[in-house]
């Protein structure tokens, strides 16, 4: 399966594409350079399951020892709620890609602006539009994606993987983090 | 020779001699001459052009900036481009990434909305031809005196005959023609400009609607307005395969009703089946309660390839583009009969029936063209009671062994799935097959929009849309559904009762489920949402693909929506408008809301019944599975009139959003008419264009954007207590916006006051007054009096 093509064959981004993840080591380090990360989790997340361990428990994992507030998007929360673990925000896709390309807004918290959105869980295409979105409009902003498939439009994601790839790749970066 | 032609006048005179002059063959055309018997003064904005209404539409901009969704990095309209637009860069012509995302939304949006008119044209002159320009409006006898509130709106004027509406098609093909020549490059080059006009496509689209649903209503004796129109069958289930059958396909009708006239004529009712899909089968049912709907457009490739049909008649919009290899496959003749949907077939227009027919069942020919609806009656039937013997219901789907043999072709390569709109997991279903296990195929037809995108990219040859179908034949052959006809208009007497409690907010609102099949899951997640709101007690109301769609579920008690739930345009009714046309009737309910039940004046005052509807009626609009250029533009009229809009997941790629800011204070502030004082109205509707990820998430969204700045507090509970009840259980937990919807004490429904009091109390509440909300100064009424 090519790496770094659209996961959705047709969906062909621009001249500027997602730069590769290729080991855990690189997602950790955007992470930890990163000054206000915010984490954005689709309803994909509830539904995918990692060598017997539900994405979301990972995802839980990593925001914890990243300290890194989370979105949760359409019907995600309840699963988070039944984990012990309370979203930043309860928000639509759309509603926070929209925020994130405000300059003037201050964060959930009222704070500072992100500077790092990390993505995962959502139907492809709709963040695929998102990410684009965000590439265009919200040039101070960068991103990256958790999904094991690539994603053009992010500043980095992962390439197009199986899922024991990915599952490695997730688990090294939260073990990283807790480094 | 003088003939009298709609409203306009044609003099003909073959030799003249007078004191001047001797004229031969004289022809003269008076336009039109104006019956005037309406006495309701003339409003502002009669005929709006590009600009007219462009403060207007830049009020709602305001509020709802668009959040866009760049489909294409790129501009390639003109050859200096390629131009890449990432960034801040700007094309060779100067245009900027968010004016070229209007302008394609634009671009969509006029040809949504000319496609419409075109229809309404070809539709109104067939009409005119076959009953005269004198034929006279009849939507719903004496309880409808509204006939057209669009037309009275936007052009001002009252249409009595058939012939009126030709003026309000000559203005909108005007309007369009303007509108395209926008998007020429060095034309237009701010974004908001652009989304100004892609409301004007919009309200255009709605006028060029309503005229095309009336006219057919009028001509065709469809039901008028009539709460209880007949229930038709729908589904693959209810055709008896035995007799030849008919498909017709596509969104302009006469051809389908010549030929059940031809059947009828003649006595052959009982001998053929007529079957359809998409929106000519909705109005075909609406003509003949006896003719059948298949399913909504995503059912072509499906209902073709199994073999059922003899013939098929396409006309014209969401026909797919290979239909003629398609029917050639299974040795059906297609005939098209729209001048926009020639096929490359040849033209036997002015052949006779016995010769094309011959043609046909020699088989010397696949295809024709015959622009004459008359001439497709008898030729669509003669040919199928011909052929019907000899094809013998040829299918193109696999047996049972075929099928597990093509499986086993299968790599895994996963390109199918790659190429799928949904992503659906093919490759792992086709593996399984290839073992004999037919489940992972049998779910993915529930799911699957019929797009065939899988088999163009399998590299093996696989017909992965046909296996997927062979494995659920069962399921196909259980599709047995009905569904109420669309009964077209919303009466005025509906309008008188309900319009009290929709403005107050005790009737919840009005939700209309409307447009495409591109379903994220499929036909059922649209079933369940309109029996979810039907339950509640809101008015819904369905149109088009989304109308077949709503019908095709049954619930525990074995009962289609529509046959659970009235027809009415009361609390609880499931309102079935008709095809994609009759969405008209949804808008100009809006629009009689303001002018009946508030007796706001109608004629020519856009901008006023807007501000109206944008701030009292709680109607919100969902697209489920939008797909096409129409459905952008129908979109865009009720964006106009302030009705939001949600649509599914692949609505992001429209290109661009229309979302409100809850979180920022001052873009909520509202005229209150009473005192002229901007007062803060709430975030409400919160969004203007809204795409929801899941059907969970679409709903309570739907919810929320029901509320409106006027609702009483009463009415405010029952909204409240909808969205909290709906976010509770679809979401998980409280809704953290409420103190923000929560304007007084009152307005906190009883039964949730300990969980929303505890809220407000964190946040440290307080009250605020609920205003008189207008965003027109002129509505001020103080001033007026002062």
């Amino acid at each position: 399966m090519p790496l770094a093509e659209s996961w959705q064959t047709a969906e062909i981004p621009g001249p500027k594409k997602a730069s590769l993840i290729i080991k855990p080591d690189i997602a950790d380090a955007i992470i930890r350079r990163a000054k206000r990360p915010i984490m954005i989790v689709g309803y994909g997340a509830v539904e995918y399951e990692v060598e017997g361990i539900k994405l979301i428990e990972c995802l839980i994992e990593l925001a914890n020892k990243g300290k890194i507030p989370v979105v949760v998007t359409a019907s995600t929360a309840r699963e988070f709620l039944n984990r012990g673990f309370s979203p930043a925000a309860l928000m639509p896709a759309v509603d926070i890609g929209n925020r994130l390309t405000d300059p003037a807004w201050k964060g959930l918290d009222g704070k500072e602006s992100y500077d790092l959105a990390i993505f995962v869980g959502l139907p492809y295409s709709m963040e695929w539009t998102i990410l684009s979105g965000l590439k265009h409009f919200a040039p101070s902003l960068k991103t990256m994606t958790l999904d094991c498939v690539y994603q053009p439009n992010a500043s980095w994601s992962f390439p197009n993987s199986t899922i024991k790839d990915w599952a490695a790749n997730l688990k090294g970066i939260v073990e990283n983090l807790g480094k | 020779m003088v003939e009298l032609r709609g409203n306009s006048v044609n003099v003909n005179i073959k030799e003249l001699n007078s004191d001047i002059a001797h004229f031969r063959d004289l022809s003269i055309t008076i336009g039109a001459i104006t019956k005037e018997t309406w006495v309701e003064p003339m409003g502002p904005t009669p005929y709006p052009s590009l600009t007219t209404l462009r403060s207007w539409d830049l009020k709602l901009l305001e509020r709802y900036k668009p959040f866009y969704l760049p489909f294409c990095d790129l501009c390639c309209l003109c050859t200096y481009g390629k131009c890449d637009l990432t960034g801040n860069k700007l094309g060779a012509c100067g245009i900027s990434m968010a004016a070229q995302q209007s302008r394609t939304v634009l671009l969509a949006a006029c040809i949504g909305a000319s496609t419409h008119t075109a229809h309404a044209r070809d539709l109104l002159t067939h009409l005119i031809e076959r009953y005269g320009g004198d034929h006279p409006i009849n939507v719903g006898e004496l309880n409808v005196d509204i006939e057209a509130p669009l037309t009275r709106l936007v052009c001002g004027i009252k249409p009595v005959n058939l012939g009126d509406f030709e003026e309000v098609l000559d203005y909108c093909e005007k309007q369009l023609t303007q509108l395209l020549s926008v998007t020429h490059t060095g034309q237009e080059g701010n974004n908001l400009d652009f989304e100004s006009k892609v409301f004007h496509a919009g309200m255009i689209d709605h006028v060029g609607m309503e005229v095309a649903d009336i006219a057919q209503i009028s001509a065709l004796g469809f039901p008028k307005s009539d709460p209880e129109a007949s229930l038709a069958d729908l589904g693959l289930g209810t055709v008896d395969i035995k007799k030849p059958v008919i498909l017709v396909i596509g969104h302009n009708v006469p051809p389908a009703t010549e030929i059940i006239d031809y059947l009828k004529t003649r006595d052959l009712m009982s001998e053929a089946e007529v079957t359809g899909i998409c929106c000519t089968a909705l109005d075909m049912t609406r003509y003949s309660p006896k003719a059948k709907i298949i399913g909504p457009i995503s059912w072509q490739l499906r209902y073709v390839r199994s073999g059922v049909p003899d013939v098929i008649v396409i006309d014209e919009q969401c026909v797919r583009a290979d239909i003629l290899q398609e029917a050639q496959h299974i040795h059906a003749p297609l005939i098209a009969t729209s001048g926009k949907n020639c096929c490359g077939l040849p033209d036997r227009t002015h052949d006779l029936p016995d010769e094309i027919v011959a043609d046909f069942v020699s088989g010397k020919i696949t295809g024709a063209l015959i622009l004459d609806p008359v001439k497709v009656g008898e030729v669509a039937v003669r040919t199928a009671l011909a052929i019907a013997p000899k094809r013998k219901k040829h299918k193109l789907l696999p047996t049972h062994d075929e099928l597990i043999k093509l499986a086993k072709k299968c790599t895994g390569c996963v390109l199918c799935r790659r190429a799928c709109p949904n992503d659906l997991p093919i490759s792992y279903a086709v593996k399984a097959a290839a073992q004999g296990n037919m489940s992972g195929l049998d779910e993915l037809y529930d799911d699957c929009v019929g797009c065939g995108r899988c088999e163009s990219a399998c590299p093996q040859k696989i017909p992965v849309h046909s296996i997927i179908v062979a494995a659920a034949e069962k399921k196909t052959r259980d599709e047995s559904y009905r569904i109420r006809t669309g009964r077209g208009a919303i009466q005025d007497i509906e309008i008188r009762k309900v319009g009290g409690p929709i403005v107050l907010g005790e009737i919840p609102g009005i939700v209309a489920f409307v447009g495409c099949a591109n379903f994220p899951k499929g036909s059922r997640e649209v079933a369940e949402m309109c029996m979810e709101f039907a339950r509640r007690r809101y008015i819904v109301c369905t149109s088009g693909c989304s109308a077949i769609s709503a019908g095709m579920y049954r619930n525990e008690e074995g009962k289609t929506a529509y046959e659970m739930y009235p027809g009415a345009f009361e609390a609880g009714g499931i309102v079935n408008v008709g095809s994609c046309v009759s969405n008209a009737h949804i808008s100009g309910a809006a629009i009689k809301i303001a002018s009946i039940f508030a007796r706001r004046p109608l004629r020519g005052n856009y901008e006023e019944i807007a501000d109206y509807v944008y701030n009292r009626v709680g109607a919100v609009g969902v697209a489920w599975g939008a797909m096409s250029q129409k459905a952008a533009s129908i979109a865009a009229g009720f964006w106009r009139l302030g009705i939001p809009v949600v649509v599914g997941p692949h609505g992001t790629k429209y290109r661009r959003m229309l979302l409100g800011r809850s979180d920022k204070e001052q873009d909520w502030y509202v005229y209150d008419a009473r005192t002229g004082e901007k007062v803060y109205g709430g975030p409400v509707p919160e969004h203007l264009f809204f795409a929801a990820e899941t059907k969970e998430e679409a709903m309570v969204m739907v919810a929320k954007l029901t509320m409106r700045p006027n609702d009483t507090s009463k009415g405010r509970a029952i909204k409240l207590t909808n969205y909290i009840d709906l976010h509770k259980r679809l979401i998980g937990g409280m809704p953290r916006d409420v103190h923000l919807l929560v304007r007084k004490q009152a307005d906190i429904p009883l039964t949730m006051k300990e969980d929303i009091e505890k809220i407000l109390k964190e946040v440290e509440w307080t009250e605020h007054e609920i205003p008189d909300p207008t965003l027109l100064s002129r509505m001020i009424r103080k001033s007026k009096e002062a």
